[in-house]
């Protein structure tokens, strides 16, 4: 064992989701991903509880960790246990921490969900506020979802949402208050430092890769990330 | 009557479900993609049932969807649970009810945390007080908003205007339910019925008449997988699950799908004009889809509600199959109207599934 692992177990999703496993399979049986990737719950929970720190940072560097859909199907059916979407969720973390998540393609996505989720929480207090969100890039939304985004407010009035506006109700204008608070929750528990850490390794990245990057969606760097460009999907 | 045998072992898949009272927590999702739900479940709370419920303009995303994308780390989502538990006990409340199942898991997750490890409840706190100047106190109770309808389905039932049986035939409609992962695959014991008797929709939907399909891939997933739906890149991951439910569920022939929470429903609406645009096939009868309702409008719809003030109209797939069978009374032509019926053109028609 060495740094990485040290860094692992400190975890708390680490902690709560990692006891013993006695590699029986079973959540590689439920596991949605399992079916759809080459992804296989067991091997990574075996891989941690092996405790080889070379694996470890191939795993971290790897398209595999992100695989997993966070469902925690496999909480439910484990003999032992053990929670492999936890531990997944541990992984992620170390492996934007180190700057590893950079190395891989589906590792790559996160700065497509960092400045489209992230900056939502940040700017309107949604983690998705979906005005805007057009069937170019969402085009399983379908026909119904253009006539909502052309008539965006009126339906929504239509609905008895209070659209933008004070006060309670469905998309209300959070108060200016009330982001401040979050805000200042990001800055003091580390949502704002980890924010940093994927702009800037991503960056790097794309400097490396002699990508071209600005603070859009629209570069190479990002579109290529949310498209992807091999066939595993 | 004392709790031995099979009394005992069932106990185990009830929970406790607060009578009154409530501090009412929205789902981001919910309220982009069905606004009207959230305000039929508080008018039935408040109209039908006579309940007080408080919905505080100053709760926010509770972050789940960065937690599961994993932009936010747990100590910044347990800080901002914590600030919603500080808005409750403000207002003077115990009893917590998210909209959302991912907020819903999100919330037990971190309450089992909070009580393995009271060092990061007191962390918390300090964080909490740093960021915000607020307390707070945990919640005596909470449970998901459906636990509630499930609750009070006999009363909701007793006042029903319409049943989920087929009008022509007298036989019971044929509907599935999805629960979704995180309402009980997590914390089984916290939910009605746990991850292996399904008990929260399927109640509702047997007290109102309507017969519950168990089709064999009635566990799994949507196929949301956050990450997985928002990059492009990874939705065939979403899609072949969507499809995989709906080829296991299509041989039963259901006429409603019932959704616990809000991203399922939008993966099981709208996955049915993926697979009708990219693979020609249509679950539903006559070349419509099979309708999918959140509880909440299945609520509204059964007490009577008009279909279009609830938002049906907001689904892909068209419920009007759906409505003939219950014999619900509906307006057609003030489907696509905006407040004070102004009109608001029409969506364009699929080129494979047929919408009204
Ligand atoms: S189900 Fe549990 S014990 Fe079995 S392989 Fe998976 S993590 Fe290990
Ligand atoms: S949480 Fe991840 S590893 Fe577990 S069953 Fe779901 S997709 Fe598989």
């Amino acid at each position: 064992m060495g740094e990485l692992f040290d860094r692992l177990k400190k975890d708390l999703h680490y902690v709560e989701g990692m006891q013993a496993c006695i590699n029986c399979g079973t959540c590689t049986a439920i596991c949605p991903a399992a079916e759809h990737y080459d992804y296989d719950p067991r091997a990574i929970v075996e891989l941690v509880q092996r405790g080889d720190e070379s694996e470890l940072e191939a795993l971290l560097k790897s398209d595999t960790i992100w695989y997993c859909g966070e469902c925690m199907s496999c909480r439910t059916r484990c003999p032992r246990n053990n929670t492999p979407g936890l531990i997944i969720m541990a992984l992620r973390a170390l492996s934007q921490e180190t700057g590893y998540f950079v190395e891989s393609e589906k590792g790559r996505q996160q700065i497509y969900l960092k400045r489209t989720i992230g900056h939502d929480i940040l700017k309107t207090g949604y983690c998705v506020y979906a005005e805007g969100l057009a069937t170019t890039n969402y085009p399983e939304q379908g026909p119904i979802w253009d006539w909502r985004q052309q008539h965006w407010k009126e339906i929504m009035d239509r609905l008895g949402a209070n659209y933008q506006k004070p006060g309670a109700g469905a998309m209300r204008r959070i108060p200016d208050e009330a982001l401040n608070e979050l805000r200042a929750i990001f800055e003091v528990t580390g949502a704002m430092n980890r924010f940093e850490k994927i702009e800037n390794f991503s960056r790097e990245k794309a400097q490396s890769l002699g990508m071209h990057w600005d603070e859009s969606l629209d570069n190479e760097y990002v579109q290529k990330a949310y498209h992807g460009s091999h066939n595993n999907s | 009557m004392k709790n031995v045998g099979k009394q005992l072992i069932w106990q185990q898949y009830q929970k406790e479900i607060a009578e009154d009272h409530f501090f009412y927590v929205r789902s981001c999702i919910r309220q982009n993609f069905f606004p009207g739900a959230e305000a039929t479940f508080l008018r039935i709370l408040k109209d039908v049932l006579h309940k007080d419920v408080y919905d505080d303009p100053a709760h926010t995303t509770c972050t789940g969807i960065g937690y599961h994308t994993d932009i936010i780390p747990l100590e910044t989502t347990m800080t901002v649970v914590a600030r919603q538990f500080a808005l409750m006990t403000e207002k003077g409340y115990k009893n917590f009810i998210p909209s959302c199942v991912t907020s819903f898991g999100l919330y037990l997750e971190i309450l089992e945390s909070w009580h393995n490890h009271p060092e990061v409840l007191n962390q918390i706190r300090k964080y909490l007080k740093e960021a915000t100047g607020r307390t707070f106190e945990l919640p005596e109770n909470i449970v998901h908003a459906s636990d509630i309808i499930y609750k009070f389905r006999r009363e909701i039932a007793s006042k029903a205007k319409y049943r989920l049986v087929n009008q022509q035939t007298g036989q019971p409609l044929r509907v599935v339910e999805h629960i979704g992962c995180h309402y009980a695959k997590m914390f089984p014991h916290k939910s009605v019925g746990g991850a292996e008797f399904p008990r929260v929709l399927s109640g509702i939907i047997e007290e109102w008449g309507g017969e519950v399909i168990d089709y064999p891939e009635r566990r799994h997933c949507c196929g949301f997988g956050f990450r997985q739906y928002f990059i492009k890149a990874n939705r065939g991951y979403t899609f072949s699950s969507v499809k995989k439910k709906f080829d296991s569920m299509h041989p039963y022939s259901p006429d409603l799908i019932v959704t616990n929470c809000p991203g399922c429903n939008v993966f099981l609406d709208k996955g049915q004009y993926v697979i009708s645009e990219q693979e020609g096939i249509v679950y539903g009868a006559n070349g419509y889809g099979i309708p999918v309702l959140t509880f909440e409008e299945l609520a509204g719809l059964i007490v009577g509600f008009d279909p279009w003030d609830i938002g049906l109209q907001v689904h892909q797939v068209s419920v009007e199959p759906l409505l003939d069978k219950m014999g619900v009374w509906y307006e057609p032509e003030k489907k696509y109207r905006g407040k004070n019926n102004i009109p608001l053109g029409q969506p364009l028609q699929p080129t494979v599934l047929k919408t009204f």
